[in-house]
């Protein structure tokens, strides 16, 4: 028993690692793209309304899943596991696309509900 | 005579799908935080979509620039995002201090795990104070679970002016904005809480020296997966109560 965690340890050393370069890459990464959300709320999206209607909202929804991504494959190390692991933890998620496309389409029935 | 012919189906499989050791290479642990955390996102995604589909099926949402337009005890208004933003900066940088944390670890760097461990307590700390502080400010402002400013003018403020909007909209979406808002941060501020407790508990038995013992820092990137979870739902929390 004692000796497993040990063994667990060594197995894991063959893994690509992340190195404190990569570290600060992604930390750079992640900062940048939450400096442009930024951006596009504080100074496009106040003088814009047509922008604001259109192409605000599927920008936003771009970068956090950008975002997510980041944190999930480097953070999260999932990139570095074994591609079984990185399958069963991301064809579950898909799942969630069911829900909203179900939800989207019943809250357009609900607003015809409550006119 | 007894070394020949090992029939075929005594034969020991290596292969990782048939018993010869673990497919995902994994451990075991590791595994199943994985496995909580897939369950953990259902139940989030199933809020914020739920949040979702009711803010589409409203005439009209409380502007997110107009509710949240302070920084607590420094500015009353007109600086939307901008309290926000340094709690999304803290949450990111504490999932920075964790990765470190993890990467002392696999070079057995005692001290080095203790240091970036406590910075990580810190920043969980910092977060919970800031969210502490806007939901003060907002429970100030009238707003809880089910419970909205009781004044119409002042509810008429959180409205875009341009849409005109009844009375009685702005009663129906700002008390599900309410309770959504509440309901999804406290459910995320419950995690960062648990989170910090679990990261103390952690940093005290690499103290310990438990770790050291075990000959492994791999407890670290356990909880570690849990920190960048938070971090991940943050970073959706942050996109659709605020940027959307």
């Amino acid at each position: 028993m004692s000796t497993e965690p040990t063994e667990v340890h060594a197995e894991h050393g063959e893994h690509e690692g992340m190195t404190r370069k990569r570290i600060l890459r992604v930390f750079l990464i992640l900062l940048g793209i939450t400096c442009i959300e930024f951006i596009i709320a504080l100074a496009i999206v106040p003088s814009h309304p047509d922008f604001a209607h259109t192409w605000a909202n599927p920008i936003y929804i771009v970068l956090t899943l950008a975002k997510a991504f980041y944190i999930v494959a480097f953070f999260m190390h999932l990139k570095f596991e074994k591609p079984s692991l990185i399958y069963s933890i991301i064809v579950p998620i898909l799942f969630i696309i069911g829900l909203i496309l179900v939800l989207t389409n019943e809250s357009h029935h609900w607003i015809t509900l409550r006119m | 005579m007894s070394t020949a012919a090992v029939s075929q189906i005594d034969e020991v499989k290596t292969t990782p799908w048939s018993g010869g050791r673990s497919p995902f290479n994994v451990e075991y642990g590791k595994m199943m935080m994985w496995f909580f955390l897939l369950s953990d996102a259902f139940t989030f995604s199933s809020l914020l979509i739920a949040y979702g589909s009711l803010r589409f099926s409203a005439y009209a949402w409380p502007e997110a620039s107009l509710v949240f337009q302070s920084v607590p005890g420094l500015i009353e208004h007109g600086a939307p995002l901008v309290f926000v933003g340094m709690m999304t900066f803290i949450l990111i940088l504490s999932s920075v201090t964790m990765v470190l944390a993890v990467e002392a670890g696999h070079r057995n760097a005692r001290k080095e795990v203790v240091w970036w461990m406590i910075a990580t307590v810190i920043g969980g700390f910092m977060f919970l104070g800031c969210q502490a502080l806007e939901w003060a400010h907002l429970h100030g402002e009238g707003f809880w679970w089910a419970s909205i400013p009781s004044n119409p003018e002042k509810l008429k403020e959180f409205f875009d002016p341009t849409l005109h909007l009844s009375y009685a909209a702005q009663v129906s979406s700002a008390h599900q904005f309410a309770n959504l808002f509440f309901t999804i941060t406290g459910f995320h501020g419950f995690h960062v809480f648990t989170g910090v407790i679990i990261n103390i508990i952690i940093t005290v038995n690499v103290l310990l020296g438990t770790y050291e013992k075990r000959g492994s820092y791999l407890m670290i990137e356990k909880v570690g997966l849990y920190w960048h979870f938070v971090d991940l739902v943050w970073v959706f929390v942050f996109t659709f109560f605020y940027l959307v």
